[in-house]
């Protein structure tokens, strides 16, 4: 090989090299924030969401216990994917609740309100990432680390993520939390995992009342229209426009 | 209710007890300020051709840029992954407001600041590049970009172009803490921050604090070379803080009557919370010693006729106080903004560590690293007006 075309060799391949890595660099950038979905699924044909039938919790923490065991969520009381708090209200003290949320509720509620001697009324609000249409989450990402499967999950890109936090302070409901370990945001993704292989959500499964339910909003034969369509619903914040897909039935004013 | 959570009164999400942003997101809007405002006041010279404060032009340019250099540090510090910023001018999210501040800040830095400052440099630097020499030598020789043409005409066009480049300057400042500004108050999710007054209040407070460091930096560094502080100059800055001053205070009090006045849903929770946790640093801190002392010493001088010594001892202070008034601002914004749960029911404690990535020590250094990059800054182009009219 000629002095030249060694040259030239060096040259163009240094040339392919630098297209080749710019092309993945690209790739990459252009992948970066979509899901993992399971081989066959269809995004297109789900639309996912949560339906709760706050009468039915009765605040026995399975759902937080099983959602931190399937999502390796650190067992901290300071970082949930999905928690339940118990409200007390008195008699129209609507804008003054008494709420608690013990370690999430993942030990379960102890007595603290007697039933015998009742005085107002408590009850049980499981709460979750509610995989807002209008997401703020979403929207204030600097990078695009979060964002919105074509089925309706927020979900987290925690290869991409910079922990700036700016997520967590736009989140209306509390929803998100810096992992400590990997110091990526992190929140409920509705166990993509499993429900684009057709299970339910590790908290829905593991609910003794059926209290929480994954819903699909596009499939015609989900129950969850007719619990649309017969309850009363109401989600949580409204007032947000953030377009929050859990929705909640039996869910009293005083919830916040 | 009490909570058994330690630091925790009522009750916080469980996501929410820890704070998110820390102390060093306190420094990032503090500093910012510093430089938009230094930058401002710099600016009333050069195209207000406000002849009184000449004295601190450069030292104000040299100030903005020493503090703009530092700027993004606290950021950088804070995010879980520093080694992933660049992807905010790789990839940046445009729905983001935070994804803007890498093209803000260049656009601030490389366009206006840096240039400007050496248009305006750019006689001096020619000069020093022919005569020192040895490394500081070359230093000045790489300075002047190969542009050694000082003749008459050519300082004209220097001077054309940094009126124009000051000119977008001043938007650019503007645009620069406004910004930072509207990162706080576009976030709906937190009524402490969430209002539109926020980029303005910002922005004014930004300019309130610009001016206060330039007049201490500059009282200080006459003090320090022994030579007189120029009164004139002195006495018109002042008159320009006590301006932006009132026209700040103003700004927040309307906030603040427009808040207790509508006292929307989180109105009681903000209530309370200003009148416990955030009392010393909101109400005895940022208002009263920061800003109605302040403002009583330089309105003062307006009025009654003093001594010049008592002048200078009421700029000190009352550029001093401002100072610590405008952090306690940033403070209460930025920490106070995450103390009370969104459900407003509870509140939580900011617990600042000290030797660690975002604990008080680094915060200390960051805050005293402008100082030292400015005199870095100062040895090598010195602002003195008065060598410059010597050379």
């Amino acid at each position: 090989m000629s002095a030249t075309d060694r040259r030239e060799f060096l040259s163009r391949t240094g040339k392919y090299l630098l297209l080749t890595g710019t092309a993945a660099a690209a790739l990459e950038h252009v992948l970066a924030g979509r899901a993992e979905a399971a081989p066959g699924y269809a995004e297109a044909a789900h639309w996912w969401g949560m339906a709760i039938d706050v009468e039915k919790c009765i605040g026995c923490g399975n759902c937080v216990r099983a959602c931190k065991e399937e999502n390796d969520v650190p067992r901290e009381p300071y970082y949930f994917r999905t928690w339940v708090e118990r409200y007390h209200v008195e008699d129209g003290e609507l804008a003054h609740p008494q709420v608690d949320s013990p370690n999430g509720g993942y030990d379960g509620f102890p007595e603290r309100y007697s039933a015998v001697a009742a005085t107002g009324k408590t009850f049980f609000v499981p709460k979750l990432c509610n995989h807002c249409v209008d997401s703020p989450c979403e929207q204030v990402c600097p990078v695009g680390a979060t964002f919105r499967s074509p089925d309706g999950v927020v979900m987290v890109d925690r290869k991409y993520c910079l922990g700036c936090r700016y997520c967590v302070q736009a989140c209306p409901y509390g929803c998100r939390f810096i992992d400590p370990r990997t110091h990526v945001a992190d929140k409920c993704d509705l166990c993509y995992h499993r429900i684009t292989k057709g299970l339910t959500t590790a908290c829905a499964e593991a609910c003794p009342t059926g209290a929480r339910q994954l819903v699909d909003l596009k499939d015609p034969k989900d129950p969850v229209h007719e619990f649309l369509r017969t309850r009363t619903i109401q989600v949580l914040k409204p007032q947000m426009a953030t377009g929050p897909k859990v929705f909640y039935a039996g869910l009293d004013g005083s919830v916040r | 209710m009490g909570s058994l959570i330690p630091g925790v009164d009522g009750y916080m999400y469980p996501n929410e007890v820890e704070l998110q942003w820390s102390v060093l997101i306190v420094l990032y809007p503090f500093i910012t300020g510093l430089v938009a405002g230094a930058f401002i006041l710099a600016s009333l010279e050069r195209v207000f051709n406000v002849d009184a404060v000449k004295p601190t032009y450069r030292l104000a340019l040299l100030t903005a840029l020493a503090f703009l250099l530092v700027a993004p540090l606290p950021l950088q510090l804070h995010l879980g992954h520093p080694e992933r910023s660049l992807e905010m001018y790789l990839t940046p999210h445009l729905s983001s407001a935070m994804a803007m501040f890498g093209f803000v800040y260049l656009w601030y830095l490389m366009v206006v600041l840096l240039l400007e400052i050496w248009l305006d440099y750019r006689k001096d630097i020619v000069a020093r590049a022919e005569t020192t020499p040895g490394w500081r030598g070359l230093a000045y020789r790489v300075l002047t970009l190969g542009s050694r043409n000082v003749s008459a005409g050519a300082l004209a066009v220097d001077d054309k172009v940094g009126r124009f480049v000051t000119l977008v300057g001043i938007p650019s400042a503007f645009l620069l803490h406004g910004y930072v500004g509207f990162i706080f108050g576009s976030v709906k999710a937190n009524p402490w921050w969430s209002t539109p007054l926020m980029p303005i209040v910002f922005l004014f407070s930004a300019i309130v604090s610009g001016i206060a460091l330039v007049l201490v930096l500059y009282m200080s560094v006459c003090v320090a070379r022994g030579v007189p502080i120029d009164m004139r100059c002195a006495d018109t800055v002042a008159r320009y803080l006590l301006y932006a001053f009132v026209i700040d205070f103003s700004l927040e009090m309307l906030d603040l009557l427009h808040r207790v006045y509508e006292a929307d849903e989180s109105f009681k929770s903000l209530d309370f919370m200003v009148h416990t946790r955030l009392y010393a640093s909101h109400i005895l801190v940022q208002i009263v010693a920061g800003t109605l002392v302040p403002i009583a010493l330089l309105a003062l001088v307006q009025v009654v006729s003093l001594s010049e010594s008592a002048r200078r001892g009421f700029y000190a202070a009352a550029g001093a106080l401002t100072l610590v008034g405008i952090f306690a601002m940033r403070w209460n914004v930025v920490i106070g903004g995450q103390l009370f749960s969104k459900s407003f029911l509870g509140y939580t404690t900011y617990k600042m560590e000290f030797a660690t990535r975002e604990g008080l020590l680094t915060a200390t250094l960051l805050l005293l690293l402008p100082f030292g990059i400015l005199w870095g800054l100062v040895k090598l182009l010195p602002p003195w007006t008065e060598e410059t009219a010597r050379a």
